[in-house]
């Protein structure tokens, strides 16, 4: 009996079907939101989350990579060779185990807050809680990777005199050498982001539905 | 005085030019003054009172500005057309953007280039297929390129050239620009007719030149009539494989009447061949011996003979093993020819030097070029005249059509007219040698309605600078020419350029020929100093898709396919097998990978190195001093090259194209140790 109590509790009150006759809307936001929220974060997968532009005269269509959330694309081979130079090691090196597990990952983000659609207790905030934690930890990590491979360059490279290890700009615009580097947020970690809020705002109408029910339960005990 | 009105001329054009433009205060009437209107797109912004004042400093007219503001290209912007030259002597094809008018290539094909490296490393194989009996050839006169077609228009997809002096022909592969094959005609000696394609270019058509007795055979010039023969030499080409396959080619024997150029019929006349000749009063030369010479001799009579060849019955004629074989090349006989319907003639006005077919296929033109006329043929009275068997027969029993049977008109031009183009306004160019001037005139038939003009008559004349052999317009030889531009190809420049010895540059004249009527405006100079062009092409640019780089890391461009010797990052090494060496190379900027390479004194190498860059313009060279080797890897290329390693001692090879900042870095240190005790010893 305790224990179906607290799964009870964790699960948190079913809506009485007169309830949701009367404020149909107030019950069907929360899921709406958390279904787009995970629809979101599927699609990002598919998409850059951060891509940095290097522009140098001799480059005059300017050298991309674009950051998946498992892998890079773009014109890696040739800014691993530019990179050479300054003895950074090559950029597919970086984050391996981070690609390695980052679609079952997203993945199950995107499952647990389908599953806070369900959970009408405070606990669903904390399924929810890792996809909205996802862009920061996102930007935490690439952070961490582009000071790592910055600071640690290779100091018998070609140009490591000229070049003193660096943190290369996460995002907004740099300087190394003759280039120009613009670093921006891509369409995945946007979407990320937007994923983000619509989880927030779902966890803060999914209270506003449910409060009144669970405290008529409590009442009622 | 004089000055001021010039000036006073030219700001009023430059004003008219800019009077377009809304926002630029001005009361100038918008007249349509022919070139400033043209001239004014929004782009004209900047003209000011300074071009004013640059212009009268150089002394330029308002003619000369329209010209420049017609071919100036800033920088960046690409060329609409890009030409394909002969390189003349050079033995190599050039490639020429227009309207500016900028040489973008030369493209190593019969003789060795270094920048390319061909002939140093790589292309030897392609070079060795020239040779003739055993001796490498490696130089040609390289005359009339010919695009590949579809339907009659250029596909941008491969060229082809041959080499007059020794009756060769190079196929070229516009996806690298770069030679892939060359072929020795087998049975006869020299060309000059070549190379012309059929509509959907399944062979490549090489005319003769001077007759000779096949296979390179001797025989006394006493029996010049029985012994002495041209020909007209039929190449398959195997688009799929790229390559022209002899096995499936075969050569037409001719009377020794000097065979010239040739064209292809197109639209109706597809499946029939053209080619005119030079000598059918059969001279044989000898002035030291009292003859005429040659120049007089074969001038003698009124006219020569424009052969009219049936390739479907040839064709078939090869199918049903018709063929006799010369030097293990199929040969269809003479009497096959004449026999089978294959052959005819018909005369044309004296001693001509073109005979190029109008887009629709429905006229032969040909040009005498001792007759001030053009003379146009109707194909359909051709077809009319041979199927009433309406003829007379040569020497040698060919069916020769009289001229009035098959005539469509005779336009009179001026002196010395040569080769002849076509536009898309029913308007056909032709050269005028001796004139030195390009004759626009009409065209009649269903092209006579698209311009103003009577059909068959001289509409404009201009003069270039000089001696023009070869016209070419925009498209001007396919079934739908462009119009728009035009290139003299001016054999003598004499006072254009400054001076720069006794040997001059030829000319190319760029004309503008967008327009109606008697004016076509002469726009550039552009000097060749390479060698003296016959023929060339313009092709709309974008019809051309080039690589950027090899689609693959280690790519060979002789096979275009992924090479068995490629090497990749971490695949480098160098083996040994008993005497043979064989040396595994990377190269990427700024260093090839192994930078040692130590081998022995009589050791032969085999050296494999690959460029492993993808990126645009990432070529590296490769050379080894001492050893005539210097390779160009463009990015992904593999390459292959041997040698003996016969002198000891100590060699850096480097890279020889600046790629980078770290490029004289590039470079490493083969050794080869002398071999025995006493080989090397310090004096």
């Amino acid at each position: 009996m305790m224990a179906t109590d607290k799964f009870q509790k964790i699960v948190g009150p079913r809506t009485p079907p007169e309830a949701l006759a009367a404020r149909r809307l107030r019950f069907l936001w929360p899921t709406l939101l958390f279904a787009a929220a995970a629809i979101l974060l599927i699609i990002s997968i598919f998409l850059p989350y951060w891509s940095l532009v290097l522009h140098a005269p001799q480059y005059p269509g300017g050298l991309v990579v674009n950051a998946y959330v498992n892998h890079l694309e773009g014109d890696v081979r040739e800014i691993d060779g530019l990179n050479h130079y300054i003895g950074m090691r090559p950029l597919n090196e970086a984050a391996q185990l981070e690609r390695t597990v980052s679609i079952f990952a997203i993945g199950a983000l995107a499952l647990l807050v389908v599953a806070a659609i369900f959970i009408h207790s405070p606990w669903a905030a904390l399924l929810a809680l890792p996809a909205v934690l996802l862009p920061g930890v996102f930007l935490a990590d690439l952070y961490f990777w582009l000071n790592n491979f910055g600071q640690n360059l290779d100091p018998t490279a070609a140009l490591s005199n000229s070049v003193e290890p660096f943190t290369p700009t996460i995002l907004g615009e740099g300087l190394i050498g003759q280039f120009k580097t613009v670093a921006y947020a891509d369409f995945g970690l946007i979407l990320a982001t937007i994923a983000s809020l619509l989880i927030l705002v779902g966890l803060y109408m999914q209270r506003r539905a449910y409060k009144p029910l669970l405290d008529t339960a409590e009442g009622e005990v | 005085m004089k000055r001021n009105i010039l000036a006073l001329i030219i700001l009023t054009m430059l004003i008219a030019a800019g009077c377009s433009l809304a926002d630029r205060p001005t009361t100038a009437p918008a007249a349509p003054s022919e070139a400033g209107s043209e001239a004014a797109a929004p782009e004209a912004a900047g003209l000011s009172a300074d071009a004013a004042a640059i212009a009268q400093e150089r002394g330029l007219s308002p003619d000369d500005i329209t010209a420049a503001l017609k071919v100036y290209q800033p920088t960046g912007v690409h060329d609409e057309y890009m030409i394909f030259a002969s390189g003349g002597h050079s033995g190599q094809v050039l490639v020429i953007g227009v309207p500016s008018m900028r040489l973008l290539k030369v493209i190593g094909v019969f003789t060795p280039e270094p920048w390319q490296g061909w002939g140093y490393g790589v292309g030897n194989q392609v070079l060795d297929e020239g040779a003739i009996n055993g001796r490498s050839i490696r130089w040609a006169d390289t005359h009339h390129p010919a695009l590949s077609e579809t339907a009659g228009d250029y596909d941008g997809e491969w060229l082809f050239i041959n080499d007059k002096a020794n009756a060769r022909v190079a196929v070229i592969d516009l996806r690298d620009f770069e030679t892939k094959q060359l072929l020795k005609n087998p049975v006869v000696i020299n060309d000059h007719g070549g190379t012309f394609v059929t509509p959907n270019t399944e062979y490549v058509i090489e005319g003769g030149q001077y007759a000779a007795p096949l296979g390179w055979a001797y025989e006394s010039l006493d029996t010049y009539n029985d012994t002495y023969r041209g020909a007209v030499t039929f190449w398959k080409f195997d688009r799929e494989a790229g390559r022209i396959d002899p096995d499936q080619s075969f050569l037409i024997e001719l009377p020794p009447y000097w065979q010239d150029l040739c064209d292809s019929g197109k639209q109706v006349s597809e499946g029939w061949i053209f080619c005119n000749s030079l000598n059918a009063e059969r001279a044989t030369g000898g002035i030291e011996e009292g003859n005429p010479p040659f120049e007089a001799g074969a001038s003698q009579g009124e006219t020569d003979y424009m052969h009219l060849i049936n390739l479907k019955k040839a064709e078939e004629v090869v199918q049903n093993g018709g063929t006799t074989e010369v030097n293990g090349f199929a040969v269809i006989s003479l009497q096959t020819a004449i026999d089978e319907g294959i052959l005819y003639m018909t005369p044309e006005p004296k001693s001509p030097h073109g005979v190029d077919i109008t887009p629709n296929g429905q006229y032969m033109v040909v040009s005498g070029k001792l007759d001030p006329h053009v003379t146009v043929y109707s194909f359909a009275k051709m077809l009319e005249t041979i199927e009433a068997e309406k003829w007379t027969t040569d020497d040698y029993g060919v069916p020769v059509l009289a001229l009035d049977d098959l005539k469509e008109a005779q336009v009179e031009l001026g002196l010395g007219p040569l080769h002849t183009q076509f536009d898309n306004q029913g308007y056909a160019y032709t050269s005028l040698f001796l004139d030195s001037a390009v004759a626009r005139w009409s065209l009649g038939g269903e092209y006579a309605d698209l311009h103003p003009e009577e059909p068959w008559q001289l509409v404009g004349k201009t003069s270039v600078h000089y001696n023009i052999g070869h016209l070419l317009a925009a498209e001007g030889d396919t079934v739908s020419p462009d119009g728009k531009y035009l290139v003299a190809m001016n054999k003598w420049s004499i006072d254009r350029f400054a001076p720069v010895g006794p040997l001059l540059p030829q000319n190319f004249q760029l004309l503008d020929i967008d327009n109606t009527g008697e004016n076509m405006q002469l726009l550039y100079d552009m000097p060749i100093g390479i060698g003296e062009p016959h023929y060339a092409q313009m092709i709309k640019a974008d019809k051309l898709e080039p690589w950027e780089v090899y689609p693959e890391v280690g790519w060979d461009p002789h096979t275009q396919a992924p090479s068995p010797d490629g090497v990749q990052i971490g695949e480098e090494k160098v083996e040994r097998d008993g005497s043979e060496v064989e040396v595994f190379m990377t190269a990427v900027r700024s260093h090839f990978t192994p930078e040692h390479v130590e081998i022995e004194q009589g050791d032969h190498v085999i050296w494999h190195i690959t460029n492993v860059e993808q990126a645009l313009d990432a070529t590296h060279g490769f050379s080894i001093p001492g050893y005539d080797i210097n390779l160009s890897l463009e990015p992904g290329e593999a390459a292959t090259f041997e040698f003996d390693a016969e002198e000891p001692g100590v060699f850096s090879y480097y890279c020889t194209e600046f790629c980078s900042a770290l490029h004289l870095e590039m470079t490493g240190y083969l050794l080869i140790k002398p071999s025995g005790p006493t080989a090397m010893t310090t004096e």
